[in-house]
């Protein structure tokens, strides 16, 4: 998390967080509210079977404490036996809180402890490697180092494209033009990206108010959902490919061939750069529509100007050969 | 008018890069510069009509320049061919 604010996350943002079905953690605070306000500092989990079981170092306090049914039963055998001083012990540290998976419930002593400490205890309804997975997704999504970038984030033929520039570039102008011609609009004018699983750049509007409106000089603001439809835009997408658009420049020299490949470096991830200059009666559009198709034949692993000049190199020598051959004197 | 012989010094001939390097030098002069091989004559401003000559290593081209800066265009370009555009020499 290099680089990044400090986050604020308590667990009452974890318990109202607004997931979506396939990604709802589904929990409940069933003791402990005071502890609601308590802040998550790590995007990780704890099974503190060990730290019940009496050994407390390195014990991972700070994270959130899973509780599934192995360590369900450990605390009622602690329960039947009367032994009440692991748990004690446990609420001495400052938990962030404490999370029963398939709808377990703990003992009233424990939920007297945990109220006594001030520490949330949730439950949820998923078992602990469904909410394991899910909660991690969720955490990192969160913690997640980002940034964010003027420009224009689209989607076209599946491949998500940042288009960036200087202001009256006419970056705006392309991304109308490509909703226009069937693809999608993920932001515009400013992208906030995150880097997930430190490799990938996953790009979304700054803010939800804003969502897909668009700034179009000579228009105003423009409302792209209702114009074009919910089919012309998209939430979030993955930055696969960055076109650069700047005013064309005589004395630059611009990639003719496309061997040499520029990359740009987005929160430390590398994602591959084009530099389109921009003139007149050039139909920009058309250009990123084209990347993005050559982009998708790399991925495929087919590169037509490698290809191209593997053919070329072949001819050559052929040529070559043949020359030799026809200008010997023994023929 | 100006005619500049020059012979390919590179072991790997005119593939895309040096015809890539021949075309923007090319078109930093105002003069119509030209490359001909065995009496085919193409624009030395066009990468795909540098590549269609097919000039592999040790193959006779000429230079051919008119305009303004003529001289100044062919022999930047003849530099290009003796350099063996930074590539391995034959």
């Amino acid at each position: 998390m290099i680089g990044n604010e400090p986050k604020v996350f308590t667990v009452l943002d974890l318990v109202d967080l607004d997931l979506k079905e396939q990604n709802a953690l589904g929990l409940k605070c069933v003791a402990g509210r005071a502890g609601l306000g308590r802040q998550i500092t790590v995007p990780d989990l704890n099974r503190p079977g060990l730290a019940l079981a009496g050994f407390y170092e390195s014990f991972a306090w700070n994270r959130l404490q899973i509780f599934g049914r192995g360590e369900c039963a450990y605390l009622a055998k602690l329960d039947a036996e009367g032994s009440h001083q692991s748990v004690q012990t446990l609420f001495s540290y400052q938990l962030p809180c404490c999370i029963f998976t398939s709808s377990l419930l703990p003992s009233e002593s424990f939920l007297a402890a945990a109220e006594g400490a001030g520490c949330a205890v949730l439950t949820t309804s998923l078992n602990s490697s469904d909410f394991s997975g899910r909660v991690i997704r969720v955490l990192s999504d969160i913690f997640a180092p980002k940034t964010t970038v003027h420009g224009v984030l689209v989607e076209v033929f599946g491949i998500g494209i940042l288009l960036v520039g200087d202001s009256g570039v006419g970056k705006s102008e392309t991304a109308l033009e490509l909703i226009e011609r069937g693809h999608r609009l993920v932001a515009d004018d400013v992208v906030e990206i995150r880097c997930v699983n430190g490799s990938i750049l996953m790009g979304q509007g700054a803010n939800k108010v804003i969502g897909h409106h668009m700034e179009i000089r000579g228009l105003g603001i423009i409302n792209i959902t209702h114009l074009f439809g919910v089919g012309a835009i998209r939430d979030k997408k993955q930055i696969q490919l960055v076109c650069q658009l700047e005013d064309w420049s005589p004395d630059k020299v611009y990639d003719r061939i496309g061997m040499d490949e520029l990359t740009t470096e987005i929160l430390g991830v590398k994602v591959p750069k084009l530099e389109i200059p921009v003139k007149p009666g050039r139909n920009i559009p058309i250009i990123v529509e084209t990347a993005s198709m050559n982009e998708r034949l790399k991925k495929m692993g087919y590169h037509s100007a490698k290809e191209f000049n593997q053919n070329i190199m072949r001819w050559l020598e052929s040529e070559n050969a043949r020359a030799l051959y026809f200008s010997r004197d023994d023929y | 008018m100006i005619e500049l012989d020059t012979t390919i010094k590179n072991r790997a001939g005119i593939h895309a890069r040096p015809s890539a390097m021949i075309a923007q030098t090319a078109v930093k002069f105002s003069s119509r510069i030209f490359l001909e091989k065995n009496g085919n004559r193409i624009n030395a401003k066009s990468i795909m009509g540098i590549i269609t000559l097919a000039a592999s290593f040790g193959s006779k081209l000429k230079i051919i320049a008119e305009g303004s800066d003529e001289q100044a265009a062919a022999d930047a370009i003849k530099a290009l061919f003796e350099s063996g555009f930074n590539e391995e020499l034959g």
